[in-house]
């Protein structure tokens, strides 16, 4: 016969004005198996517990249940205590009559509340007969971690990692790492030159011998699970020996060959083997193969004859390269909605109509103007320019509903370079909304109005269309309730912040959720910011939703305190509610393999003692299982059982009803 | 109404030298309208006080200065003492005025005045009035 506790709580008044405790308490009593029962004002205080324990050991109690609130909120308070006294704590079991059951009930009377609590505690009872005793999973844990894209997020993380003593392979799909923050001129809202405060961390990334950048690379596949991960890079071909390159740059001034620049956004040209930028980390120059006319024809071959250390190779080919990992930080970023979707505001027809990240690249004194603001058609400085913002975003019907949320104040930003820049050139804002909220925002946006002189314009604009060499922008200005003209020499649009292209089938690799707008999910919006549903992959950055470099850089540590956590220990414990299959009657149809969604189902191969193979069955990987109980619904033949919730267990509850 | 906004505009010289004679600086306005709300005479203005610093913003002087807002405004103070930016549509419209009286152009006459409006108005309005009709 067990022994059963039965502790039922009061929660001040959260839970006694609507239920009879003490009766429930009452009637569990009467019940075959329980052998003690009380109820009290607040289990989950520190006197609760100390009954609890107490009342374990002078009962005897070889099982308990706690009748409270959610187990979301103290199943790990009680199995801790119920641990304490000397149970197994899988032998603790919560009732949750609070939010379930008294808080949904108005009944002064207490009748309804009360029925229900007994209802719910007598099939706890009857559930928890049919407990068998459980032990965490230890899972051994490997102290690498993989950073996908080096970013300024991407970067701060491996930095931070690397700082707490564990290695590191930052990923990142460009010859250099820096990611979007490189193309900025000057960022708000202290207007410091973006190289000069990045640089410096991009080099200490190169430098520091715990951080190994695996640059022109991507992940390809990445198996395994928390603390055990294997991840797989292809690791482009560059055609340059990284090793022997000493950066020396002939190779680049020799080939005869120019190419759009990405980089630049369309704005200037690269030669065909090129760095991207000239900070580039590492500064190591690629081939661009498509283009080279030695790999694709034979011809040429300037760069090999000028190169000293002769490290190039046209031969070379991608390499394939794993890497056993304990955990993942995925930093891969954001790009900016395509101007080509606007055509509204002339671009493409429209020559001097940019998006505010070429105007980035013209603002800065790296980029293709050195740092002048010329128009692109003409080379002239414009005297005046006319800034969009919103566009793509808030725009539901032909962008995306959400706002981009650094685009307000980058706008602000490019009027003050503007104006910096441009004596007597005017700017003008068209906006919905100025959100500025951070530290110091408000007063920046403020300033490019009041001491820069910037012309903010509340209203969308309608039309943009050219007209005697003039580029007319027709707008509203809502405040003033008049329809406005303007004649620009040249219009911005701070087009909206998206995710990557092919930032779902990374997802889909990495067994992480995604929105609709293939932003990364985090496991929690609030609570668990960094987190995803795959426990031992964390985020950072932009590759989540729009946000600026205070925040990216906020997440890149936040994410490597988390991977710091889970290397603190050799082994990790992990709740035991998984999957197990029963090898006798599993016929090997495999449907679990399929339902499963976190891929956790393998073949097992089953032998005879001469070591042949005699039949397969389905295997539980207690790693990754997350214990959705998936399989179990799956299998035909109820060969699939989920620890803590076998059918067992379910029925014997359901009984009790 | 359709306005074609140019440099020039913004950087008006009428509106600067309305700036230079009131102390005010036109683009501290954010244009949350507390002034209006407050005015005691906004409901009866063609144009009410936020507006008027929305059309200075805009270079369009010419557009308050054919309103009635100047001639009606009484002078209360009720918009300064609630301007979160600290602007004085007062000593705007109080500006605005002199110019017009010293150009001798004080078309606002007592008689223009709607009779039921003279009704209404408070005291203080019909006193302040006085002294801004003699000029
Ligand atoms: C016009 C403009 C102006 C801005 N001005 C400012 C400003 O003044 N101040 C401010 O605070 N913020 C500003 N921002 C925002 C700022 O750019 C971002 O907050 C910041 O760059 C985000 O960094 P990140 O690391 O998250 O992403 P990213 O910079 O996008 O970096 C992601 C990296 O991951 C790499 N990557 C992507 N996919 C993969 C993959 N599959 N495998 C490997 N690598 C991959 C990319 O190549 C890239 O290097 C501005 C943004 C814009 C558009
Ligand atoms: S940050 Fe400003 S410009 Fe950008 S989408 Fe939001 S409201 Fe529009
Ligand atoms: S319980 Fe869920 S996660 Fe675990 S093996 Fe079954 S389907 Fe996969
Ligand atoms: S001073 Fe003039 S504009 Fe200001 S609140 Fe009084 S009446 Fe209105
Ligand atoms: S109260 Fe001040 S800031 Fe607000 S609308 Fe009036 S003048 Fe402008």
């Amino acid at each position: 016969m067990p022994r059963i506790g039965v502790f039922v709580c009061q929660c001040g008044n959260n839970i006694a004005a609507t239920v009879d405790t003490k009766k429930v308490a009452e009637e569990m009593g009467k019940l075959p198996g329980v052998v003690y029962t009380c109820d009290y004002k607040f289990m989950c205080s520190s006197p609760g517990q100390e009954m609890l324990k107490q009342a374990i050991k002078e009962n005897k109690l070889d099982g308990l249940i706690v009748s409270a609130c959610s187990p979301h909120m103290h199943e790990k308070t009680f199995r801790k205590a119920a641990e304490a006294a000397g149970l197994n704590p899988y032998q603790c079991e919560i009732t949750n009559i609070r939010e379930q059951c008294s808080w949904v009930h108005h009944d002064k009377t207490k009748a309804a509340g009360t029925v229900k609590s007994i209802d719910l505690t007598r099939m706890t009872i009857q559930r928890l007969k049919k407990n068998q005793p459980l032990n965490k999973i230890k899972i051994p844990v490997k102290k690498k971690a993989v950073v996908i894209g080096g970013g300024i997020a991407g970067i701060q993380a491996a930095l931070d990692i690397a700082e707490g003593g564990r290695e590191v392979i930052l990923v990142e799909k460009e010859p250099s790492i820096g990611g979007n923050m490189a193309r900025l001129s000057e960022t708000f809202p202290t207007m410091d030159c973006s190289q000069c405060i990045l640089t410096p961390k991009m080099v200490e990334a190169e430098l520091n011998e715990r951080i190994t950048l695996y640059t022109y690379s991507e992940v390809e596949k990445v198996d395994g699970y928390i603390g055990n991960f294997t991840v797989t890079v292809r690791r482009k071909a560059k055609y340059v020996d990284e090793e022997r390159c000493t950066g020396c740059g002939e190779c680049i001034e020799k080939c005869p060959f120019k190419v759009e620049s990405a980089f630049e956004l369309g704005l200037s040209k690269r030669k065909v083997i090129y760095t991207p930028f000239p900070q580039s980390v590492p500064n190591v120059p690629v081939i661009d193969a498509p283009n080279c006319t030695k790999i694709q024809k034979d011809k040429c071959g300037a760069c090999a004859i000028v190169c000293g250390p002769k490290c190039i190779d046209f031969k070379m080919e991608d390499k394939l390269e794993t890497v056993e990992a304990g955990a993942i930080v995925v930093a891969t970023g954001y790009q900016n909605m395509p101007n080509e979707r606007f055509g509204e505001y002339g671009y493409g027809r429209i020559k001097d109509v940019i998006s505010g990240m070429q105007f980035e690249r013209l603002a800065s004194s790296s980029g293709p103007t050195g740092g002048e603001i010329r128009r692109p058609s003409d080379g002239k400085v414009p005297q005046s320019v006319v800034f969009i913002q919103c566009v793509g975003s808030r725009d539901e019907k032909k962008g995306v509903s959400y706002c981009s949320k650094i685009c307000c104040m980058y706008t602000a930003k490019h009027t003050k370079l503007y104006s910096h820049k441009v004596h007597g050139g005017q700017s003008y804002v068209f906006y919905m909304d100025i959100r500025s909220g951070g530290k110091r925002y408000e007063e920046f946006v403020r300033g490019a109005i009041e001491h820069d002189g910037a012309m903010y314009l509340r209203g969308r604009v309608s039309r943009v269309y050219e007209k005697d060499g003039k580029i007319m922008v027709q707008g509203a200005d809502t405040l003033s309730g008049s329809q406005v003209e303007i004649e620009a020499d040249m219009v911005v649009l701070a087009t909206a912040v998206v995710s990557r292209d092919g930032a779902d089938t990374l997802a889909q690799r990495l067994g992480i959720g995604y929105d609709k707008y293939k932003f990364y999910n985090e496991y929690h919006p609030k609570l668990k910011p960094v987190e995803t549903v795959t426990a031992g992959i964390y985020l950072a950055g932009t590759c989540m939703g729009p946000m600026d470099i205070p925040e990216s850089v906020a997440q890149g540590s936040a994410a490597a305190s988390k991977v710091l956590a889970l290397f603190s220990a050799d082994e990790m414990a992990r709740e035991p509610i998984t999957s197990v299959v029963n090898r006798t009657t599993c016929n090997a149809c495999w449907d679990c393999l399929t339902a499963c969604p976190y891929t956790a189902i393998e073949r097992e191969a089953i032998k005879d003692r001469q070591g042949n193979v005699v039949r397969w069955v389905a295997k539980v990987n207690d790693g990754v299982c997350q214990g959705c109980g998936v399989c179990v619904a799956a299998c035909r033949s109820k060969s699939i059982d989920l620890k803590g919730y076998t059918d067992e267990q379910v029925f014997a509850a359901i009984n009790a009803f | 109404m359709k306005i074609r906004l140019g440099n020039e505009d913004i950087q008006s010289a009428s509106v600067r030298r309305l700036e230079r004679i009131t102390g005010e600086d036109v683009k501290r306005c954010y244009q949350c309208g507390n002034c209006s709300g407050g005015c005691p005479v906004s409901y009866a203005m063609e144009i009410p006080p936020t507006k008027v610093m929305r059309f200075l913003q805009l270079g369009n002087i010419e557009e308050v200065q054919n309103a009635n807002s100047m001639w009606l405004c009484v002078g209360c103070l009720q918009c300064y003492s609630r301007c979160p930016q600290g602007v004085s549509v007062a000593a705007i419209l109080e500006g605005m005025r002199q110019e017009t009286l010293r150009k001798g152009e004080s078309r606002t006459e007592v008689k223009e005045v709607p009779f039921p409006f003279l009704k209404k108005a408070p005291q203080q309005a019909i006193v302040c009035g006085f002294r801004k009709f003699v000029g």
